[in-house]
């Protein structure tokens, strides 16, 4: 709670910082960059089948910051987050070009670890997808798959986790009650928690707040602005005003390219690129 | 408006007589059945070997031989089944093989069940030499039940949600992992109502075992898998088609087709109580 209230701070003074640094974008502005960087993606092509979903997208993810990632349905966004945990691997037909580099390793390189890639790279889905399992368990599942078997151990993670993702307050007293209990919003922070438990040191968001009513959505978001102290956060999002207050920096993808890439600030105030305002001050999308 | 309502009551008035029309028949079936073979039931009955020439004493042999061929067929098609079936469902890409693979599970369910009974005789009985048996007739049974198997096991693993497995993936699981924790404790229940189902659909079947294992009459219980057997489905057939007394034996007949009118009653709705139990679970 203590981090929460230091957050806060942070997030005001936070941004009127980044307003006056160097333009966040890929090419000309590379190398002038603060911060470093963790994922990098050089040339990446992505295809369903023949199709091509994601045109030669090269773009860096920062440390310890929030990339809000947005642009109309269908422009690939969602395709893009989910190729760097490799979640696309799992449909059929898929094929990729180009290269993502996390921590300086391809990670579609011959011979990855897709399982201790997608351990280090954690996933919150659009819609809350919680086990049909107790609280707990669902908090826990992580690390049992991936072989802790330390009850000591588990259950303070599973504490930690929760806390972690502001939910332990709410659940403490009902563990063993299934997850299905939960709210909406709670069943989705169950959702981070989960992920929280193994550690990731990226975290991506496909909309997680997109099903959600205001008051859960703004919990999300500053949980969201609480977990970028530890992790590296990546999170599509439909919504601008949420890409305009939690991001740090902002992509707006659209057919499939990154038409442009910059700090939050200077995408929101002055965009390089007229499409870019259109889409931005709602003119389509 | 009024010519309407005529068409709308027309309507209904033909659906209703389609449904009465098969309640009826079922109605009378079963009321057949369970008058005339009603007052044939007794312990006696049950845990008697026939004697006199069939004309007299219990249809034991019989029950225990269908239970054990039922077993049987359970212990071949439900472990093979559902391997298959998550192989096809979780692992095999969407392709036109696969397509091509489960067209003809579903096919095969269709085929006759006297080509099960003889394709079982060429396979099990002479080409792998493993005679006229519980074995074999259980195997076939098997064969035949098995479309049923892969097909209901499919269904219920389509029921798990996808995001299930995304969100095991996501937390590091393998896919086996993901299958193992997260899909099939959710698909069993589903899986075993449609095996059960199948199972009591291949425990009523004569012709599958005709040829495989089942016996006319045997004086003794079967000693092993490897013996023959005497089976309720034809038993019933040799009661009432194949007796030298057919008009005396009547009462056997209807005894024994009433015992297993209830006994495949009994399965089904077994499965249908797991089914609503395990539904009820997964609600909560």
């Amino acid at each position: 709670m203590q981090k929460l209230k230091e957050r806060s701070v942070n997030r005001k003074t936070g941004k009127s910082q980044n307003g006056n640094g160097e333009p966040a974008g890929p090419g000309a502005a590379k190398g002038k960059k603060m911060g470093e960087i963790v994922i990098r993606t050089e040339g990446f092509n992505f295809y369903y089948g023949d199709e091509i979903a994601i045109k030669s997208v090269t773009m860096d993810i920062y440390k310890n910051k929030v990339t809000g990632i947005i642009g109309p349905s269908g422009c690939g966004k969602s395709t893009f987050l989910r190729s760097l945990n490799r979640m696309n691997d799992v449909i059929d037909g898929t094929r990729i070009e180009g290269k993502v580099e996390i921590d300086g390793q391809d990670i579609y390189a011959p011979g990855v670890d897709v399982v201790s890639l997608r351990r280090k790279v954690g996933m919150v889905f659009q819609k809350s997808n919680p086990f049909p399992k107790t609280i707990f368990e669902n908090v826990a599942y992580g690390l049992r798959i991936n072989g802790v078997k330390d009850r000591a151990y588990i259950s303070d993670k599973v504490e930690a986790s929760l806390k972690g993702a502001a939910l332990w307050k709410e659940v403490k007293d009902r563990l063993n009650d299934s997850a299905f209990d939960l709210s909406g919003g709670q069943q989705q922070r169950l959702c981070i928690a989960r992920a929280l438990a193994i550690e990731p040191e990226v975290i991506l968001m496909d909309e997680p707040a997109s099903a959600l009513d205001p008051t859960a959505t703004l919990k999300i978001e500053e949980l969201i602005e609480e977990l970028k102290n530890d992790y590296t956060i990546a999170i599509v999002t439909h919504n601008m005003q949420q890409a305009a207050r939690i991001s740090d920096y902002t992509a707006f993808f659209m057919l499939g390219e990154l038409v442009e890439y910059d700090e939050t600030s200077k995408m929101f105030t002055n965009p390089g690129k007229k499409i870019t305002e259109d889409y931005i001050t709602g003119r389509f999308g | 408006m009024n010519k309407k309502n005529i068409e709308q009551n027309a309507g209904i008035t033909v659906l209703f007589l389609c449904l009465g029309t098969v309640a009826l028949i079922l109605v009378v079936i079963l009321w057949d059945i369970f008058t005339k073979g009603a007052g044939k039931i007794s312990w006696a009955f049950l845990t008697q070997m026939p004697k006199n020439g069939m004309t007299e004493g219990g249809i034991f042999p019989a029950i225990i031989g269908t239970f054990l061929v039922t077993l049987m067929t359970a212990l071949f098609a439900v472990p093979l089944g559902m391997g298959c079936a998550i192989y096809l469902n979780e692992y095999a890409r969407d392709n036109r093989f696969t397509r091509l693979i489960r067209m003809s599970i579903r096919n095969l369910s269709g085929v006759p069940s006297i080509v099960y009974g003889l394709f079982g005789v060429v396979l099990f009985v002479q080409l792998m030499r493993i005679g006229t048996c519980i074995l074999s007739a259980g195997m076939t049974l098997g064969l035949m039940t098995l479309p049923w198997t892969i097909t209901a096991s499919e269904e219920a693993l389509k029921n798990v949600p996808q995001a299930y497995r995304s969100g095991a993936l996501a937390l590091g699981a393998t896919k086996w992992q993901s299958i193992r924790t997260n899909v099939l404790p959710y698909a069993i229940p589903g899986m075993l109502t449609g095996t059960i189902l199948g199972l009591a659909r291949a425990a009523g079947e004569t012709a599958p075992i005709l040829f495989t294992g089942a016996a006319f009459f045997l004086p003794f219980l079967p000693e092993s898998l490897f013996d023959q057997f005497m089976a309720l489905p034809y038993h019933l057939y040799i009661m009432a088609t194949q007796h030298h007394d057919i008009e005396g034996v009547r009462p056997i007949a209807y005894g024994t087709a009433l015992v297993l009118i209830v006994l495949v009653f009994s399965m089904n709705l077994f499965a249908i109580i797991l089914r609503y139990k395990l539904r009820k679970v997964r609600k909560e």
